[in-house]
């Protein structure tokens, strides 16, 4: 297993505690992550799922959530752009989240959901992409890196990961976008907006996308509204636009503006 | 002393009334209160936390700090439930010998917090119930400090609040150090001075204000020189 490969090599084995006192309900994923229930003790430190009743421990404990990130192909590449929101709950843990993750100087991964979860898995598939550059001489294509973490994140399927993100680059067959998430989703697409605000980016990319041939800059004044109406309207999104646009040289990051200083910014353009 | 269902969310007591029989699950968390605050300045970092070990109504210890010193350059404050934060401190103080030995130097401050990520996601499933801030100074020597969430999710900042204050706390730093949302201010940079009178200050409003947060307040102040502790008293009640 990806997660108990990666940490078992470097840590105290001090998880064997924890391993023998989980008693998950599903035997499915018992014997595969070789588990043992607890017998004969009646008491079960089973851990509940998120999607389960609110009383167990893990919905005391808040792990940071968010956001609205949204990517699109367009013919210069891959505009990405993100907003820098982390909630625990009802409080703001952070606006200076950076949910962009460089996976390596061609590939973007982007942050939705547990914030823990995306950043693990897509410094784990920063290593496995670099794991086949040594190997194959070559670069590694956005499909095979997309599958590659839809394929680590399935083992853990149902077990409460939350990670929706999108896997963006460039690769020889051109601009790659793919969505992945920790249901087992792997989708290509030309657009995808993920996060609590993703309905309201999609309105402006979609009534924007409509005229073809968009340029890099009013590719970048697109994504960056439509992150900043998003923000305007779901609580759960804020803080600052990142902006990164992906081309066959790799990426570059384009902008990071303050959502309040777009706000007088756009304010200022319907004024005059 | 098992934490039963009597605590709500965050261990904070439900109110009390007579519902019948119920049957109480055992929870192995509980939550032991405190609050801990890093903040970075240009040479200097310093983490302060509160005292006060706290378990639903009752107070276990008036003197419990939650800063725990890793190496001559950086310092954890760990508070949340108070079991895990032990063990959790010391498995980085093995960590940290480990590191030692095989690579013949100390972790940097930015190295133990990326490996404090991947320790506490390995506990994705049964994590570790503690709010962790780093303090300390970088490799080159300017402050840093380093919030974390329970299973691991990190990143650098200049100053976090973290623990049962962390709401009260976090606004007033954001103002002050950050001045957020301040039109026309001149962003002065923070002196060492100035940087633990706010500490004290705002700890002194938080100990106003929350239940769980009081009796002492310890203060490391982190620069090249080595690590310098202050306490100062805080309200008993």
């Amino acid at each position: 297993m990806a997660l108990a490969n990666v940490l078992q090599s470097e840590s105290v084995d001090f998880s064997n505690y924890g391993r023998k006192c989980r008693g998950f309900s599903s035997s499915l994923y018992e014997t595969e992550l070789g588990l043992e229930s607890v017998g004969g003790d009646n008491l079960s430190f089973a851990v509940r799922t998120a999607c389960s009743d609110g009383d167990g421990p893990e919905r005391k404990i808040q792990f940071l959530h968010g956001t609205t990130t949204l990517a699109f192909k367009f013919q210069h590449g891959v505009i990405v752009a993100v907003d820098s929101r982390a909630t625990a709950g009802a409080y703001i843990a952070s606006q200076t989240v950076k949910k962009v993750i460089e996976i390596n100087p061609y590939l973007l991964g982007t942050m939705a959901g547990g914030a823990a979860d995306c950043s693990f898995w897509e410094r784990l598939l920063a290593r496995q992409c670099r794991v086949y550059e040594l190997r194959n001489k070559e670069r590694i294509s956005v499909a095979a890196a997309s599958k590659l973490l839809a394929n680590m994140v399935y083992q853990y399927k149902g077990m409460g990961l939350s990670m929706g993100t999108m896997v963006c680059g460039w690769d020889k067959t051109g601009p790659g976008l793919y969505y992945v998430d920790s249901e087992g989703n792997r989708v290509c697409g030309d657009l995808f907006a993920v996060g609590s605000g993703s309905m309201y980016a999609y309105g402006i990319v979609d009534s924007g996308l409509k005229q073809k041939d968009l340029t890099v800059e009013e590719a970048c004044d697109l994504g960056c509204r439509a992150i900043y109406q998003a923000t305007y309207r779901d609580a759960y999104s804020g803080g600052q636009v990142n902006l990164y646009h992906v081309h066959s040289e790799g990426w570059n990051r384009v902008s990071q503006s303050d959502v309040l200083m777009l706000h007088q910014q756009y304010q200022n353009l319907t004024d005059q | 002393m098992f934490a039963t269902q009597v605590y709500g969310d965050n261990g904070k007591m439900k109110e009390y009334h007579y519902t019948g029989p119920v049957e109480h699950r055992f929870s192995p968390y509980s939550f032991n209160g405190g609050t801990v605050l890093a903040v970075a300045g240009e040479d200097f970092a310093i983490v302060a936390s509160d005292t006060r070990l706290s378990e639903g109504y009752s107070i276990h210890s008036r003197d419990s700090p939650k800063c725990y010193k890793l190496t001559d350059t950086t310092v954890i404050g760990c508070s949340g439930f108070h079991g895990d934060c032990l063990t959790l401190t010391k498995i980085i103080d093995a960590r940290l010998k480990m590191y030692k030995h095989s690579n013949n130097k100390c972790m940097t401050s930015g190295a133990i917090a990326a490996m404090l990520s991947t320790i506490l996601y390995g506990r994705r499933f049964f994590p570790y119930y503690v709010y962790n801030i780093i303090g300390g100074l970088d490799e080159e020597g300017k402050g840093a400090v380093y919030s974390f969430d329970p299973v691991g999710s990190y990143q650098r900042d200049t100053y976090k609040a973290g623990g049962s204050a962390s709401a009260m706390l976090q606004p007033l730093l954001d103002n002050q150090i950050g001045f957020k949302n301040m039109e026309g201010v001149q962003h002065l940079p923070l002196s060492q001075e100035k940087a633990v009178q706010l500490v004290k200050d705002v700890f002194i409003s938080a100990a106003e204000r929350d239940v769980y947060t009081g009796d002492a307040l310890r203060i490391c102040i982190v620069t090249k020189d080595g690590i310098k502790e202050e306490t100062v008293p805080l309200r008993k009640d």
